[in-house]
């Protein structure tokens, strides 16, 4: 009888691309940052073992505030998005007439056929003092003066929110695809109101694609580099922004992978409450 | 009598349209009242016009003597059982059925008692924390109902629930919601394409086509006196046979039909000699070698093609001798008629009381 595991030669031809990919582009490079987090400096200047990276996080305000940060902008984002996305997906879903719904799916993906820098810059040139809106707000007399709108955390997170959209929508309308309209009309039948139906049919029926439109919308906040630093400006740090000082300005690759190591435990520890808040399980929520 | 449900002249068009076209009936308190009609006849667009889903583009809705026009379907007494049923996955049996309570709002024990009484009366006790994809078929059917009738509506709609299930099952259920019905005394207002669905379970059947009401009658009525020929084609089987009045005695019509047979039938409407009509005859009005002594049959000798062998229901399938036509004949299992084989000959006859006649309808 053959054994449930048997390697055969098929498999290891579809396991290989699989595993090497694992091995050398994640798992390698975090066994590695992982020996390079633990490397310090002992008294004597000498290099040693140690815990010393991470102390220095805990030391340093400046480096937890913005973790702390970081984390609490990601998560609002997140909410914010699904906010967002949720009417929108709903009317693909259940409102618009069958032969637009290709069509409006097509006008959601397109903006994300422009890279993300380019989008960005986009923002930049209609927000800017000497911006677009900016210059049709004085013209229609609303504005003496032009206001710089960017470079705030209103923006930084409008602009996360942007970015994000597509990653929690696409989630959303697969899985509003699959509820049946008839379990909509029974709950109106039944006497139930708008409100009702929202929160006792809509959402429960929605939870795993919520979930995992918000796990993947998390953590690309969360690792999120080029919006941040374009539109937040010098005030609106993310812990990212630290990761890339100390490997890039400070050429403390220690302390970098250390600040790599923290957020990495950050987003696992985020996801893994919001699973249990959410009572879901990540295998039916990656599904 | 209280008239629970009165629909009047309700027509309904989707642009060029007209799915439902003139409709009226009424439906008195605890009545079982049935729509048959093949799909696409507009049924379903009536009974969700009914439930508030869609309004008529003329006509009136009344609900126990209360105008339906504007009332959104969650403030409507009428409920709904979907086709697929519709239960909420998410929720527990106790919480489907507690679902429509809780909307009005009732206090948290009633509907602890409510539930456990309606789950009784379904004949599933205990089945509170069940999950709906823990029930079969039969049991997902019943909590479909068990939610619907706990909220004592006027009137509840069955969107041919039955559907789904196979054909076991469905017969059980069919007798089923027939008893539930005459033990819960609220109206029903049942759709379904199934002939035998409607006949088996209802008090009053409307026979629909082309959105219109063909024949509202009870079941006996419809089969054995059908006012259309379409009522009596999609009402139990008949065969059909087409032809002309050759003359009239009384209450009976000579007909001659297209392959030169000529038929003596009962005559239902007044008939002029040289009128077109078609002439309908069910499978078991057909005598199967009758004796010599019964003199005024219609009596032809007819060729067995095949034997049908279907228990109770088993017929012949047979054609005459000059002819083409197919017909279908009963076949009683009584040992009698064993010995017909196929391309056997035999000679059939039918009493001329059991035909039905109509004047042919204008050929599109």
């Amino acid at each position: 009888m053959k054994g449930r595991f048997q390697i055969s030669l098929p498999l290891i031809c579809f396991l290989t691309p699989v595993l090497l990919w694992l091995v050398l582009l994640i798992v390698l490079p975090h066994v590695d940052l992982l020996r390079m987090s633990l490397r310090t400096e002992d008294l004597g200047g000498q290099p040693a073992w140690g815990i010393g990276n991470y102390l220095n996080f805990f030391k340093e305000p400046i480096y937890w505030l913005t973790f702390v940060r970081t984390a609490v902008y990601s998560i609002m984002v997140t909410v914010m998005t699904f906010i967002v996305a949720m009417p929108v997906a709903f009317y693909i879903t259940k409102v618009a007439a069958p032969r637009f719904q290709g069509f409006l799916m097509m006008l959601l993906l397109m903006p994300f056929w422009v890279s993300e820098l380019v989008r960005v810059y986009g923002w930049m040139i209609l927000l800017r003092e000497s911006g677009v809106i900016n210059h049709f707000l004085i013209q229609l007399g609303l504005l003496k003066q032009p206001v710089e709108m960017l470079y705030n955390d209103v923006t930084m997170v409008m602009g996360l929110v942007y970015t994000s959209m597509l990653f929690m929508a696409v989630p959303l309308v697969s899985v509003l695809e699959s509820l049946d309209d008839s379990l909509i009309e029974a709950a109106y039948d039944l006497g139930a109101n708008m409100g009702t139906i929202f929160f006792r049919i809509v959402i429960p029926h929605a939870m795993p694609g919520i979930v995992s439109g918000s796990i993947v919308v998390f953590m690309l906040t969360l690792g999120n580099y080029l919006t941040p630093n374009l539109m937040g400006g010098k005030n609106s740090l993310w812990f990212t922004e630290q990761i890339y000082n100390q490997f890039i300005a400070s050429f403390n690759w220690n302390q970098g992978s250390a600040f790599g190591f923290l957020l990495l435990a950050l987003s696992s520890l985020v996801i893994w409450v919001g699973l249990k808040l959410s009572r879901q399980k990540l295998s039916r929520v990656v599904q | 009598m209280q008239i629970d449900l009165s629909v009047q002249q309700v027509t309904k068009t989707f642009g060029d349209f007209t799915a439902v076209d003139d409709v009226s009936f009424e439906v008195p308190q605890g009545q079982f009242f049935s729509i048959l009609g093949p799909s696409g006849c507009g049924k379903t667009t009536l009974l969700r016009m009914i439930a508030g889903f869609t309004e008529p583009t003329r006509g009136a809705i009344m609900i126990r003597g209360a105008d339906m026009a504007g009332v959104a379907p969650n403030r409507r007494p009428v409920n709904l059982i979907f086709q697929h049923l519709a239960l909420f996955p998410m929720m527990t049996v106790a919480q489907n059925i507690a679902f429509g309570l809780q909307r009005r709002r009732e206090r948290r024990s009633d509907i602890q008692g409510k539930v456990s009484r309606i789950l009784e009366r379904v004949d599933l006790p205990g089945f509170e924390d069940k999950t709906i994809d823990q029930l079969s078929g039969g049991q997902k059917q019943r909590v479909a109902i068990a939610r619907c009738l706990v909220l004592e509506p006027a009137v509840l709609l069955l969107d041919e629930p039955l559907g789904a299930l196979d054909l076991k099952l469905r017969e059980q259920m069919k007798v089923e919601l027939k008893k539930l019905q005459a033990e819960v005394g609220t109206t029903f207002v049942y759709i379904t394409h199934d002939q035998s669905e409607a006949l088996v379970m209802s008090d009053h059947v409307a026979v629909m086509n082309k959105g219109r009401f063909e024949q509202v009658d009870t079941p006996q009525n419809l089969y054995r006196h059908p006012r259309t020929p379409f009522v009596a084609r999609f009402v139990g089987e008949n065969n059909a046979w087409s032809g002309a009045v050759r003359g009239s005695d009384g209450d009976t019509v000579e007909i001659e039909t297209a392959s030169g047979r000529i038929f003596k039938s009962r005559k239902t409407m007044p008939l002029e000699p040289g009128a077109e009509v078609e002439l309908f005859l069910r499978p078991e009005a057909m005598i199967i070698q009758p004796g010599t002594d019964v003199g005024h049959l219609n009596r032809f000798e007819v060729i067995v093609k095949s034997l049908l062998f279907d228990g109770a229901n088993s017929r012949l399938l047979a054609h005459p001798v000059n002819g083409d036509t197919e017909l279908l004949i009963a076949l009683p299992q009584n040992r009698q008629f064993d010995h017909i084989r196929r391309n056997d000959r035999i000679e059939v006859g039918w009493d001329p009381q059991s035909g039905i006649c109509f004047a042919a309808e204008a050929s599109p």
